[in-house]
């Protein structure tokens, strides 16, 4: 391993983090204040960024915590600078929490409020001023050369068929043993596609601990499908899974956690858009869809995200580059636009697993110094925090 | 290229890299089996026999039961394999608790 492949350009944050964009994050907290969010970040772009989402008022207990925290997470992001919270003024989420959490980081942070501005064109108007001036603060920072050890890869699938298993996912897994190696971490989501494959990441903690937070996580996803009395065959696999030849859930969580990589130790569980805290491999309790979580595991403080696919999906984030790379090599013709790394020689031999391995690595450590992903250069900024009970 | 790939030896299935037809001998992972009916690629073709409620192991691990009697060289899939996790039509039989391999502790 040479220097060259083992650093790259990020932002040093004064809380010591390191972010790979410097984003302006406009934060609604709650879905009346979405859309002027969205006009106002849309006003300072590419740095500025949204998080539209379809929470913040009519939530009670654990619902509303997830919500209140994911947001909060994001507001001290390390690829956020700065932060605009957009209130409209009656609803639950906390506006001054926000800004408080983003201070307390090292970031500047303003609010803007609906109601009291006066209705959605003064609070627009007031709102891009304010972003003007953020995006001119943030815009002073440059990037410097950090260790890749300060990486931590959010590893994800979706839209998989039988060579998410057999290429992308065992390349990304070599990709997670070096990073991992180097000092860095690796977050894996998705309880309910760990499912049939659980004993072996177990097998790999690096405490009891951890290997049995990992096998109550799983059940506890289980026994919530088994409570409703119905077979998650309805979508674990999904429709698509199974016409590309996934037969079970067994067959998918198989393929799909080799992502993680084959020597990482598993050294922690964490909740939903929690801090993610060690180095080496952390699960994170999310669901699996892909949206939410991505939008869960960036939360979490992963900067940069690689996500695997077959059959193609164009997921995005709005404030971290998601890498998409495929082994199906129809797929990266007739999808071209969304993915970014073909893997597919890994099954004809016209590639080793360690030279595409070592090109992915490649790619992540160019994304991370600042190169455009297909998601980023489309305009696919996907969020949605988890709800864990219905609206009130 | 292989037309299909065995990732364990452990495994009773191979992956089909490239569509399979009805008669073709494939040879892969040490074992040689004439497909007795079309493999889609990407589906699977049974290495061996497969008797109902015998484990089908992929990866090296098993992914579900045989529900059918399986031949050699047939395709494998949804119509005759059962998954065991996440049962919850089939919870009155308890078909995780014999599926699982590792337990959650008390």
């Amino acid at each position: 391993m040479t220097m060259a492949a083992s650093v790259f350009l990020g932002y040093q944050r004064s809380d010591g983090s390191v972010g790979v964009r410097n984003h302006v994050l406009v934060i609604p907290t709650v879905i009346c204040a979405a859309v002027v969010a969205e006009r106002i970040a849309a006003s300072i772009a590419p740095v500025g960024a949204a998080l539209p989402h379809l929470a913040g008022c009519g939530q009670i207990g654990p619902d509303l915590n997830v919500t209140h925290e994911t947001l909060a997470a994001y507001a001290r992001h390390p690829n956020v600078g700065a932060v605009l919270v957009v209130a409209l003024g009656c609803e639950q989420v906390v506006a001054q929490h926000l800004a408080d959490t983003a201070r307390q980081s090292g970031r500047p942070a303003q609010i803007v409020s609906i109601q009291g501005e006066g209705g959605t064109v003064r609070a627009t108007a007031r709102g891009i001023d304010i972003a003007r001036e953020l995006a001119a603060s943030i815009g002073r920072v440059e990037r410097t050369s950090i260790a890749a050890a300060s990486l931590v890869l959010c590893v994800k699938c979706g839209g998989s068929d039988y060579t998410s298993g057999l290429a992308s996912n065992p390349v990304v897994g070599r990709v997670a043993d070096t990073l991992v190696d180097l000092g860095g971490a690796v977050v894996l989501g998705e309880i309910a596609e760990i499912m049939g494959a659980e004993h072996l990441l177990a097998a790999r903690a690096s405490s009891p601990a951890a290997g049995a937070h990992l096998l109550r996580v799983v059940n506890r996803v289980e026994a919530e499908a088994m409570a409703l009395g119905l077979d998650i065959r309805g979508t674990q696999p999904s429709p698509g899974n199974i016409r590309g030849g996934l037969t079970t859930i067994e067959e998918k969580s198989l393929g799909a956690t080799h992502k993680a990589g084959e020597r990482t130790r598993l050294e922690d569980v964490v909740a939903y858009a929690a801090p993610i805290t060690k180095r080496g491999l952390t699960v994170m309790d999310t669901p699996g869809l892909d949206v939410e979580s991505v939008t869960g595991m960036v939360g979490g403080g992963a900067q940069v995200v690689v996500f695997t696919t077959g059959l193609g999906t164009p997921t995005g984030n709005p404030i971290a580059p998601v890498i998409k790379v495929t082994g199906n090599a129809r797929t990266a013709q007739t999808m071209a636009d969304n993915i970014d790394v073909d893997v597919s020689g890994v099954l004809t031999d016209a590639e080793s697993f360690e030279a595409a391995s070592a090109r992915l690595l490649a790619e992540v450590l160019a994304v991370s110094s600042g190169r455009e992903t297909a998601a980023e250069r489309l305009g696919h900024r996907e969020f949605a925090i988890h709800r864990r009970n219905p609206t009130i | 290229m292989t037309a299909a790939i065995v990732i364990s030896a452990e495994d009773n299935v191979a992956t089909a890299l490239e569509p399979i037809e009805r008669g073709q001998t494939i040879q892969t992972g040490g074992a040689t089996v004439t497909a007795a009916e079309a493999i889609p690629r990407g589906h699977k073709i049974a290495l061996r026999a497969i008797a109902v409620g015998d484990r089908v192991i992929k990866y090296g691990s098993p992914i579900g039961t045989a529900s059918q009697a399986i031949v050699a060289g047939a395709h494998v899939h949804t119509h005759n394999v059962a998954s065991g996790r996440g049962r919850g039509d089939l919870a009155a039989e308890s078909a995780t608790q014999t599926a699982r391999i590792a337990e959650p502790p008390e």
